[in-house]
């Protein structure tokens, strides 16, 4: 929840995808990460983190999505989730929500990822 | 849990690295029966080496030999192949190929969640393999279209034909597609991303 009493920014999430959104450092409140949420780690492992959340921490030095993170530790999704709830309650991994589900997908999104395929 | 000491290492390698600068992600599942090219797909039009994920599901027991009264519980892994598109630098599609067995992977709700939609393929050879996805997809609601896979001495049968067989909507974009090659799947997504754009132009008005 907001501490600040502000609004929810309704519009934010869905227009990540705009190339001319202006994004400034935003706390973000810990919310449960999905298969395709990207994880960027704002911590350095130290002595006493587990090995595993070190292997996270190491791996997400770019955004990196859960599914990845995974992959590359052979894990099942759910443990992975849990490996991150530890990580996002102190704040040392950040998550970049995926475009939130609609019935229909927006049409300026559907025009990014368009134009994304054509580019290939 | 078991460490290997491979494990401070584990992690993409430099060339598969997002930048910076990415800030969300979309995925597009890829479904239909055994053998009809969903790894092959994913592999085709990704630029990362394709991954595999898993996930555990627990299910309710069905009765062999159930006490009454006990519930059981099977446990079942189920692997996922997928891999990755970026799109700009901001946005990134994932794409997931399913593995053969269906009752197992629509028990994986977080798959379906949130997809913009869903690709099924079909080899003309055993149409029926795919039949059942088709049908767990408009239960659930996840927009699809559907790619023939041209598999070498498959039968070519008309559209019209394919799509009796299939007790498919004339709305329900058909395509031909090749998965082993990178611009006949892309070309298949783009339909798919086509199909999506249309749903906004026609009402969407329950039967
Ligand atoms: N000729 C031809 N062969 C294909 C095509 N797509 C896939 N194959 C071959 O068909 C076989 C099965 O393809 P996969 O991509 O593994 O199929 P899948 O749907 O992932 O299979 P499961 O995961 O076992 O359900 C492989 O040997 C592929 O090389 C195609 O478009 N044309
Ligand atoms: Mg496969």
């Amino acid at each position: 929840m907001s501490a600040t009493g502000k609004a929810w920014d309704e519009g934010g999430p869905e227009r990540l995808y705009a190339v001319d959104q202006n994004h400034g450092p935003q706390p973000s409140p810990p919310r449960p990460v999905e298969l395709v949420s990207l994880i960027v780690a704002r911590a350095e492992p130290e002595p006493g983190t587990a090995p595993e959340q070190a292997a996270v921490l190491r791996m997400c030095q770019f955004p990196l999505s859960v599914a990845e993170i995974s992959a590359y530790l052979v894990l099942p999704v759910s443990t992975v989730t849990v490996l991150l709830a530890g990580l996002l309650e102190d704040g040392r991994v950040e998550v970049r929500a995926p475009v939130p589900a609609a019935e229909l997908p927006d049409p300026e999104l559907l025009q990014a990822v368009m134009h994304g395929l054509q580019n290939l | 849990m078991d460490y290997r000491t491979s494990e401070g290492t584990a992690g993409p390698r430099g060339e598969d690295l997002l930048p910076a600068s990415v800030a969300a992600a979309v995925k597009v599942v890829i479904v239909g029966g055994f053998g009809v090219g969903k790894t092959t797909m994913v592999g085709s039009v990704s630029e990362i080496r394709p991954l595999t994920t898993e996930e555990t599901m627990t299910q309710a027991g069905v009765g062999v030999d159930d006490i009454a009264g006990v519930e059981r519980k099977t446990e079942t892994t189920v692997a996922m192949d997928f891999g990755r598109i970026s799109l700009n630098d901001k946005l990134v599609l994932y794409l997931f190929g399913t593995p053969g067995q269906e009752r197992f992977w629509f028990l994986w709700d977080g798959l379906f969640e949130g997809a913009l939609g869903a690709v099924v393929l079909i080899d003309t050879r055993r149409l029926e393999v795919s039949f059942d996805a088709v049908g767990r997809l408009e239960e659930r609601g996840v927009p699809f279209v559907v790619a023939v896979n041209a598999f070498p001495g498959a039968p070519v049968h008309p559209t019209a034909e394919l799509r009796a067989a299939m007790d498919l909507p004339d709305s329900v974009p058909m395509i031909d597609c090749d998965a082993r090659d990178r611009a006949s799947s892309r070309d298949t997504l783009l339909a798919l991303v086509r199909y999506l754009q249309s749903l906004h132009t026609v009402t969407p008005e329950t039967p």
